[in-house]
């Protein structure tokens, strides 16, 4: 075991890990962030806490984390390299793990054109997978990003990445995950998978060059609320692949029924995606939803989760 | 090449409010290129200013003069008869020009006419894109001859991000992706395999991170 993280140790025992997320507040409240974790209790293995998501000014995912941890939850702490150089980064990873954080996701984070500071500088003084370099150094060297030693307690965070088998140019995906692991990462999550067959390509390409062995793959599932949702998703978010009879199976229904439709089609989804070898887990993103987590991972047979 | 932009006449106006007699200087390197600030457009905004001063009521000297380099001591020196005549100096080269007046002229305003805006290349005739930041330590042999620090939106060093759509960057339907490129590139010269070598985090100080940059070539240095 590399790190003291629940979520490897449940990936580790070979249980199918879940894992979801937590945006925090464009506010300081931190009962909204309890509140929202709350609904995750018990139900997930760890919480993604965001970064600034959709570079868009929120609570920071450092104090989401701890506010996290402080309920006895396990908090996944992103970190984008967009708002951030590598002294900041570093003493961020210093901070989280004295806090009790030791998993995190690497990230280099949408663009400030999408968000409400589009006139910001973007950082990205170092890319995701430098930051994969950098937080594995940390761990497993002792050492920062500049070379000079970590004194006394060592950072050992289990390091997740991010994948997107939709993106473009499709062929490179799979190399670029190769490339994600050779830096470093232990666990990966993917984009939300709404066009299966494509995912299921991808993943040939991923046991083709033995990936699957190297890192654990968590499927990423989102439920759609409404046909306007899946619309939404469809044309206006980077890297998302929503194929069209999805959104007239979700226009199929009356409105009052689509919330329902959108969590059979996760279910549907995820059922699926338990049959394709190489899949280790399942990170659910229900986006301002999350009240819903825990009747998926029940009604997905994947409750009660592992006391690891 | 170093590419700029004409700024608003008001802009300009309101700099030159003040002054009467004024040295407008072109360039016939870069600027005149990008035809931003060469001879032509030095003519295009005399005639500009003076209509505006003269509806204004107020009347205006403009002396017009094309530089051959205006970064370059040895042509700004040409200018030594002609400053005592001019209250102010508005440059239409590039920031390195209008430093370099400022810094032989040091109790003469001058002023910019131009924004100064990325070093880049023309795509077609009237469209000219940024292709290098300076980083000074150049990666083009790595990358297809591509640069992933002025061409990608966030300077990814190993490969596109998750918002890479059919060739076209996340930030939008004018932008190419510059990693869907690089990639292709790779492919044509049959390099893919250069793809899966992690390039380490960037050292930034030869681009600046250092604090400003300086060249001495002892063997040309006087
Ligand atoms: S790698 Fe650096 S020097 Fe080379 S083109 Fe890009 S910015 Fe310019
Ligand atoms: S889409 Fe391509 S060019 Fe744009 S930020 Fe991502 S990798 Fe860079």
């Amino acid at each position: 075991m590399k790190t003291e993280s629940k979520l490897e140790k449940v990936l580790a025992a070979g249980h199918l890990a879940v894992t979801s997320e937590c945006g925090p507040p464009r506010g300081a409240s931190a009962e909204t962030v309890i509140e929202k974790a709350k609904y995750l209790d018990g139900v997930v293995d760890a919480v993604n806490i965001t970064d600034n998501q959709t570079a868009m000014v929120r609570m920071s995912s450092f104090a989401g984390s701890v506010l996290v941890r402080q309920q006895g939850m396990n908090p996944l702490l992103q970190m984008v390299t967009r708002d951030r150089n590598r002294l900041a980064m570093q003493a961020d990873i210093l901070g989280a793990y004295a806090l009790g954080i030791n998993t995190m996701l690497c990230l280099s984070g949408d663009h400030t054109r999408f968000g409400d500071h589009p006139m910001a500088a973007n950082v990205h003084d170092i890319d995701s997978i430098q930051l994969i370099q950098m937080v594995k150094k940390m761990r497993d060297e002792a050492k920062f990003q500049g070379g000079a030693d970590i004194k006394g307690v060592v950072p050992k965070m289990f390091i997740g990445a991010a994948a997107n088998p939709f993106a473009d140019p499709f062929e490179l995906r799979v190399m670029r995950l190769a490339k994600k692991i050779a830096a470093g990462a232990d666990f990966i999550q993917t984009q939300c998978i709404f066009n299966i067959d494509k995912f299921e390509k991808w993943m040939e390409g991923v046991r083709g060059m033995g990936l699957h062995k190297k890192c654990y793959i968590l499927a990423g599932i989102t439920p759609m609320k409404s046909v306007g949702a899946a619309r939404y998703m469809k044309n206006r978010v980077p890297g998302m692949d929503v194929p069209q009879e999805l959104v007239d199976r979700m226009g199929s229904v009356d409105k009052e029924k689509q919330p329902e439709e959108g969590i059979d089609i996760c279910l549907e989804t995820i059922e699926r995606l338990k049959q394709v070898e190489g899949v280790a887990g399942f990170h659910i993103m229900a986006i301002d939803w999350e009240e819903k987590v825990a009747e998926i991972v029940k009604r997905a047979n994947l409750y009660p989760r592992p006391q690891a | 090449m170093i590419t700029a932009e004409r700024k608003p006449l008001e802009e300009i106006l309101a700099y030159i409010k003040p002054f009467k007699r004024i040295l407008l200087l072109g360039c016939n390197e870069c600027v005149t290129v990008c035809a931003a600030g060469g001879r032509k457009e030095v003519g295009v905004l005399a005639s500009g200013l003076q209509m505006s001063r003269l509806k204004d009521g107020s009347s205006i000297d403009i002396r017009e003069h094309t530089l051959e380099r205006q970064c370059d001591p040895e042509y700004v020196e040409e200018l030594v008869p002609m400053i005592d005549s001019a209250d102010a100096v508005l440059s239409m080269a590039c920031g390195c020009g209008v430093q370099q007046l400022a810094m032989r002229f040091r109790d003469k305003p001058v002023f910019p006419a131009v924004n100064t805006k990325f070093m880049g290349g023309s795509d077609r005739h009237g469209v000219w894109t940024e292709r290098c930041q300076g980083c000074g330590d150049c990666l083009l042999g790595l990358t297809g001859g591509i640069c992933p620090i002025a061409k990608c939106a966030k300077h990814l060093m190993n490969g596109p991000c998750g918002g890479s759509a059919g060739g076209v960057c996340e930030i939008g339907d004018d932008v190419d992706c510059a990693w869907h490129l690089i990639w292709e590139r790779l492919k044509a010269l049959g390099l893919t395999d250069q793809y899966m070598e992690i390039m380490p985090a960037k050292d930034w100080r030869p681009a600046g991170g250092g604090g400003p940059r300086k060249i001495i070539r002892e063997d040309l240095a006087e």
